[in-house]
């Protein structure tokens, strides 16, 4: 991937203009929205700082994997993505997020419109209590769609897209709790989908599904990447390996001090080559 | 003996002895229930339940007193379910962890531990007197609303925080604002308990006498009331009036008053109860 | 987008107002007894009348002591506690600790239905079984006693301090118990030397609000007590308690007259002791609370 960045831990001054320009390229020649471009992001839990200094380019229409041992604020950088960390109450995110250009935390962004672009999957499936129909359409109706048969045509392509429809086409009123734990993620998927957004957060959707429901749904995942960019927390390597472009690993060396971005580039260069120790060590399992 | 038969037999002791108290409340409650039924169920019929009181209750029916309760209890109903529910909305939804909400919390526990005489009383100074509605069903139902309002608030609050905070982050995600997915996600999912807990509130508000002894009750009224601002015949005030101040009152009217009151608020209450039981089987988190 | 804001802005004001109301109704209730009652402090004075031992509201020379009352209502309320607070802590202690599920799950319905009997027909029964019973038993001219109101006070309390004693032995975390009985002790010895003191703050906040409820409690009492106002000196004499003062009286005042600004005063006096009452139980819940969740 030529958009894959590799930021060295720590470093301060360069990284903005650098990306700035790539970034630009980038947008130019895929004619791509749905970027990401971090600096000097970090993280703070009322005085507990977790994360700090984190660079990083996502690049349109890839998947990228965050991977590091847990507690190291993969959740939580996450949800800087889309402003989520505004609902947790004394969470304070200093440095700058641009999607596609525009500044996310600037006075005149507004949480809820970036949310609309930026759809987010949860670790375990939450299905409102309400019909599979009326799940996939929160989101547009929140948006102001009330036309029935815009509505329909978006809650069945949104569940085609997160590959769900086939299973449930036959009855849309049913109650979303009487599927099945791996058919509510998938519809959490399509959910997440029918805002047409523009980037999907997942963070671990896998990890209370069982191995053919996990496979169903990196097979969601691998067909969404030609539409929608694609940020996906988990604990897996092999699925970081098998579904991703391109992987960022961050670590807490200590819990005295916050959370870096050690290392982010294409995902076969960390899996088979990675130029920090860390990484490797982390990789191959040195590291818990 | 040895220490461990001796144990074994002080154990037995208090067992038996902390089990009768547990028996002698059954045993109240069943003895209650059983003396209100035999003593009431003779006066129950369908003109007893429809007509107007004659010869200052001894004879006839309590249709005005039944039909002045449920305008009471409707009435109270349209004002606290809205205050009470967006009342428990802020506190579970809004409201910092701060003096400011540790102090609302403490009002409303305190607020429903207020004698409801003195309900009476400042219903008779706030609404009766100053804001002139007289005595009325519209000044007992602003008493009673005042009263009930704790039960529902807490009812609201307990109910919405079992909503997994999960679904709430779910909706905002989707780019909903916090008003929406109170409205649309959270008040839905926790409506069996809201509904419930409220129901249980106001069947104990049609109990009450004393808070509407000043502001709404009448003792003898031959219809029922043309507006809010009529006065109300009312069934607890009825048995409490027959019994403290008409000379030869009728046992078996009153007891068969008594019977109604209690079936009503007890089936009321149940049903609320059943209802709720079968929702939560439906959802479950 | 604009209007989604204002609807925001809207709700939050209208949802924070709901929730302040409780405050402003507590206040208010203050208040308004306090305007009231003020013809009366004015007149006759708070110091007077808290002391005054005779209450002759409507003689010539009308005479406002409320010692007769507040008497009255500790009386009452004594004999209510004696009923309550044993048997209601003992049948708490049995359910939490001692009975099956199906006998537990029975005594919670019997105890809502208790607490949803309104006190006039507690009022009713007493005057139809109790009253008669007093009578005779102990050879009394009348049937309407402290006795006779506070037993059925009693009984009336009996739910309050039931489920919020069984609600504090819950609360005790199940480890605690394992911990004793591992070293041997019964299930009794466990429950007297772990479990109750444990619930100790609890069990009293529960005898507390029973307390509360007694002294609040108007129907039943005013049916069953005779309502005498003079001082009393034992419980088998007819007392006249401050909510059955109010509730007897305050129909047949003038408004806004010296009487009925005395009876505000009783109201305000009354609400004083509740609300200390309700504080006491509140802070010591809360200490209850704070400590088992950690
Ligand atoms: N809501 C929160 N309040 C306070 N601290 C939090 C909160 N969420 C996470 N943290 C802390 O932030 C750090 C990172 O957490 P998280 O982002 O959940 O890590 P990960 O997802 O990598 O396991 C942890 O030390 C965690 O304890
Ligand atoms: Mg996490």
């Amino acid at each position: 991937m030529v958009n894959a960045l590799n930021v060295e831990p720590r470093t301060t001054a360069m990284p903005t203009l650098v990306m700035t320009g790539r970034e630009n390229d980038t947008v130019v020649a895929a004619d791509a929205s749905g970027s990401f471009t971090l600096s000097e992001v970090s993280v703070a839990y009322g005085r507990d700082l977790v994360i700090e200094g984190v660079d990083m380019y996502i690049a349109p229409r890839s998947v990228t994997a965050l991977i590091g041992p847990s507690g190291c604020g993969k959740s939580t950088l996450l949800r800087c993505l889309n402003r989520m960390n505004d609902e947790l109450g004394n969470v304070k995110v200093g440095g700058k997020i641009m999607l596609d250009g525009q500044d996310i935390m600037g006075k005149d962004s507004d949480p809820v419109e970036l949310r609309m672009r930026v759809g987010q999957v949860f670790q375990r499936p939450n299905p409102f209590p309400m019909s599979i129909y009326d799940n996939v359409a929160y989101g547009p109706r929140t948006q102001g769609i009330r036309k029935r048969s815009e509505l329909d045509d978006l809650v069945e392509d949104s569940l085609r897209r997160s590959a769900l429809y086939e299973e449930v086409k036959k009855n849309l009123k049913k109650h979303a709790f009487e599927l099945s734990g791996g058919q509510q993620q998938r519809l959490c998927i399509a959910r997440a989908l029918a805002t047409m957004p523009e980037v999907l957060l997942m963070d671990e959707p896998a990890s209370a599904l069982d191995p053919i429901s996990t496979q169903q749904i990196e097979d969601t995942i691998a067909e969404l990447k030609a539409s929608v960019t694609i940020v996906i927390v988990t604990h897996n390597m092999q699925q970081a390996a098998r579904i991703s472009d391109q992987t960022a690993f961050m670590l807490r060396e200590s819990m005295d001090e916050p959370a870096h971005l050690i290392e982010m580039s294409e995902t076969k260069k960390i899996f088979t080559n990675p130029d920090d120790k860390r990484t490797e060590s982390y990789i191959t399992g040195r590291f818990g | 003996m040895n220490r461990v038969k001796r144990a074994r037999l002080t154990e037995q002791i208090a067992k038996t002895v902390l089990g009768l108290m547990a028996v002698t409340v059954l045993v109240i409650a069943a003895a209650v229930l059983i003396y209100i039924v035999s003593k009431g169920y003779r006066a129950i019929n369908w003109e007893f339940l429809t007509t107007r009181p004659v010869k200052l209750g001894r004879e006839g029916g309590i249709g005005p007193a039944i039909g002045g309760t449920v305008w009471l209890v409707s009435l109270t109903a349209l004002f606290t379910l809205p205050v009470g529910i967006l009342a428990g909305v802020y506190l579970s939804e809004y409201a910092a962890r701060n003096l400011l909400t540790r102090s609302i919390r403490l009002a409303i526990t305190n607020m429903a531990g207020v004698p409801s005489i003195v309900y009476g009383l400042f219903g008779l100074a706030a609404f009766v007197m100053l804001a002139n509605f007289k005595v009325s069903v519209l000044s007992g139902a602003l008493t009673l609303t005042c009263m009930t309002l704790p039960v529902v608030i807490t009812a609201t609050e307990e109910a919405l925080r079992q909503v997994p905070q999960d679904l709430r982050h779910a909706s905002l995600a989707l780019g909903s604002t916090k008003w929406r997915t109170v409205r649309k996600v959270v008040l839905p999912a926790s409506m069996p308990g809201i509904v419930t807990g409220s129901i249980l509130g106001l069947a104990r508000a049609a109990g009450e006498t004393a808070p509407i002894l000043f502001t709404a009750a009448v003792f003898m009224s031959p219809q029922l009331p043309r507006s809010p601002l009529d006065r109300v015949m009312a069934l607890p005030y009825h048995i409490y009036a027959e019994v403290t101040s008409v000379p030869n009152w009728s046992e078996d009217l009153i007891w068969g008053t008594a019977l109604v009151l209690v079936a009503g608020i007890s089936i009321v209450s149940v049903a609320a109860g059943v209802w709720r039981s079968i929702q939560r089987r439906k959802i479950r988190w | 987008m604009a209007t989604r804001r204002a609807t925001e802005v809207v709700v939050r004001a209208l949802v924070f107002t709901c929730g302040w109301l409780a405050i402003v109704i507590l206040a208010a209730i203050a208040i308004f007894l306090l305007t009231n009652g003020l013809r009366s402090i004015d007149e006759v004075g708070l110091g007077t009348m808290l002391t005054g031992t005779s209450w002759y509201p409507t003689s010539d020379n009308a005479q406002f002591g409320f010692l007769p009352l507040i008497l009255g209502s500790v009386f009452v309320t004594g004999v209510a506690l004696f009923v309550s607070v044993p048997v209601g802590i003992g049948a708490a202690v049995y359910l939490s600790e001692f009975a099956g599920r199906g006998f537990k799950e029975v005594a919670k319905s019997v105890v809502e239905f208790m607490a949803a009997v309104p006190s006039v027909v507690y009022g009713l029964i007493g005057v139809a079984v109790l009253i008669p019973w007093v009578r005779t038993t102990f050879q009394l001219d009348s049937g309407m006693t402290a006795l006779t109101g506070g037993i059925v006070l009693g009984v009336m309390s009996i739910p309050t301090v039931l489920s919020i004693s069984e609600d504090a032995l819950h609360a005790v975390p199940e480890s605690l118990r394992q911990g004793s009985m591992a070293l041997g002790n019964t299930r009794w010895q466990t429950t007297y030397k772990v479990v109750v003191p444990a619930a100790s703050s609890g069990i009293f906040a529960a005898v507390m609000l029973g307390l509360g409820r007694a002294i609040g409690e108007t129907m039943a009492v005013l049916m069953l007590t005779g309502n005498a106002a003079v001082m009393p000196t034992s419980v088998f004499e007819s007392v006249r308690t401050m909510t059955g003062t109010i509730a007897a009286e305050m129909g047949e005042v003038v408004r806004k007259g010296l009487h009925y600004s005395a009876l505000f005063s009783v109201g305000l006096v009354l609400f004083a002791m509740t609300f200390v009452i309700n504080l006491a139980a509140d802070l010591v819940l809360e200490r209850q609370r704070k400590r088992w969740r950690r």
